[in-house]
C-alpha cells in the first residue's frame, strides 16, 4: 500500500471503502505514551483483569501465561497498575 | 438463570485491532471491543460521526475487523433499517444489524430515526455510548449532559439542564429489550448482549462511558470513577426484558446492601464538575436517595 502522502484521489476505492480490515495495527500508538508499564511476574495470579480493562486490547498472556502489554501498541494510561488486584504491575517513566 | 460470565471464559477473539485512534484510557474502546466479541462475528456495524469514527481510524485503515457503514449523523437508525431491508431480500435472517451511536448522535440529532425504528420493529441491536458531551469536536453540551457539567458551550455556570432520560424513552415504546451498561462493568454488558440476541424488534442499549479529556480526570482512574457512578447511585445498572424492570450487577448489590456511596466522591474526581457547590450537591443527593428509596421499596 502507498504513504499516506504518495496517495490521489485514483488510488481510492468507489465509495472510499476500506478494503483491508484492522489496517489500524500498523499504526505504533506506543509513540503516545510517557509512561510504560513494568511488572513483578512473581505475584501474578493470571487473572485476566488488565486484559479485560485494556482499553487498546494490546494485553495478551506472554509464554508463561503472565499478562503483558504490547509496547508497540500500549498507549501508557494506567489503567492496569490501577486494576490489578494484586499490584504486579507500576508504571516507569519512559526514556528515550 | 442464565450462567454469568466471567474473565476467563470471555471469548479471546478479538474485533476491535489495537492501534486505534481513540484518546489515550477511553472508556468507549473497552466497551466496544467487549461489545463486538459478544455481538460475533456474524455482525454489520453501522457508525454515524462520534468518537467511533475517530476510533476507527482516519482513512484509508480501520481498526474494525467487521464490516461498518459510515452513515451520516441523523440516519443511524434508518441505515440500520435499509440494512435489514437488503439482508431480508437476500433471505439471510442470521446476520445480526448493530448500530453504534454517541450520546449526541441518539438524544439530540438521531431520536427521530431511532424511534421510527423502534416504532417500526425493526430487528436491530442499537448502542448508545453516553460520554456525556460532543467530545470528538471538543467537549461541547448534548442532551445527556448532567446538570452543572462544565463544557466548551457552558464554560461558567456549568449546563443548567437535566439530563435527558434516553433509556426512559426508549423504554416507552414497548421495546423487547432495553439496558442502561457502564463500560465500568463490560462483563454486565457481555451478558446483556447475549440475552437479548435472540428477542424479537429493535434492542436499545445505554452505555456510560467515562471520558479523560472531556470530563478532567487522569486517564488511570476511568474504571475507578465508572464504578463510582454507579456505586453512589448516580447511575443505575438495569435490564428491562418485555417490559420487566430489574437491576444488575453493583446496582442489584446496592439494594441487597442498602449502602450507597455519597455523591460527592463522585463529582470530586472530575475537574468538570467544580463549579457545583456543597447545596447544589446536596440537592443531587437527595434526588437519588429519594430513587433509591424507591428501588428499596420494590424489593421488600
Amino acid at each position: 500500500m502507498k504513504s499516506d502522502a504518495e496517495m490521489t484521489w485514483k488510488d481510492f476505492e468507489i465509495g472510499c471503502i476500506v478494503t483491508e480490515p484492522g489496517s489500524a495495527r500498523a499504526y505504533r500508538t506506543g509513540d503516545w505514551r510517557s509512561q510504560a508499564p513494568r511488572y513483578h511476574f512473581e505475584y501474578c495470579i493470571k487473572c485476566g483483569v488488565c486484559a479485560m480493562f485494556c482499553p487498546e486490547g494490546c494485553i495478551h498472556p506472554n509464554a508463561e501465561g503472565h499478562y503483558e502489554a504490547d509496547l508497540y501498541h500500549c498507549k501508557g494510561c494506567g489503567i492496569c497498575p490501577h486494576e490489578c488486584p494484586t499490584g504486579v504491575i507500576y508504571m516507569v517513566e519512559e526514556e528515550e | 438463570m442464565q450462567v454469568k460470565t466471567n474473565i476467563l471464559s470471555l471469548p479471546t477473539e478479538e474485533f476491535v485491532h489495537p492501534g486505534t485512534r481513540a484518546c489515550t484510557g477511553c472508556g468507549l474502546a473497552i466497551a466496544y471491543r467487549v461489545g463486538l466479541k459478544a455481538l460475533g462475528k456474524d455482525t454489520i456495524l453501522v457508525v454515524p460521526p462520534s468518537c467511533l469514527t475517530v476510533l476507527q481510524g482516519l482513512f484509508p485503515v480501520a481498526s474494525t475487523k467487521l464490516p461498518c457503514l459510515n452513515v451520516t449523523f441523523a440516519s443511524t437508525a434508518a441505515a440500520a433499517t435499509g440494512i435489514l431491508a437488503t439482508l431480508k431480500t437476500q433471505g439471510n435472517e442470521h446476520t445480526t444489524v448493530a448500530a453504534w451511536a454517541g450520546d449526541g448522535g441518539t438524544s439530540d440529532i438521531g431520536l427521530q430515526a431511532l424511534s421510527g425504528a423502534a416504532e417500526r420493529g425493526d430487528n436491530f441491536i442499537y448502542f448508545c455510548y453516553d460520554n456525556e458531551g460532543y467530545m470528538n469536536t471538543g467537549v461541547q453540551r448534548s442532551g445527556t449532559t448532567p446538570i452543572g457539567a462544565i463544557t466548551a458551550n457552558t464554560p461558567f455556570k456549568g449546563k443548567l439542564q437535566q439530563k435527558k432520560d434516553v433509556p426512559a424513552i426508549m423504554a416507552a415504546h414497548s421495546l423487547s429489550y432495553v439496558a442502561a451498561c457502564s463500560a465500568a462493568y463490560p462483563l454486565d454488558l457481555y451478558d446483556k448482549i447475549k440475552n437479548c440476541m435472540n428477542l424479537p424488534g429493535t434492542k436499545y442499549f445505554h452505555i456510560h462511558i467515562p471520558c479523560p479529556p472531556g470530563w478532567g480526570y487522569d486517564p488511570r482512574y476511568g474504571i475507578k470513577i465508572g464504578r463510582l457512578a454507579v456505586e453512589t447511585g448516580y447511575y443505575d445498572l438495569y435490564e428491562i426484558v418485555k417490559g420487566e424492570f430489574r437491576l444488575t450487577a453493583a446496582s442489584e448489590k446496592i439494594v441487597e446492601k442498602r449502602k450507597l456511596i455519597p455523591v460527592r466522591e463522585y463529582f470530586r474526581a472530575q475537574s468538570r464538575f467544580k463549579i457545583l457547590t456543597d447545596a447544589q450537591i446536596a440537592d443531587i443527593q437527595n434526588q437519588i436517595d429519594a430513587k433509591w428509596a424507591k428501588y428499596y421499596k420494590k424489593d421488600e
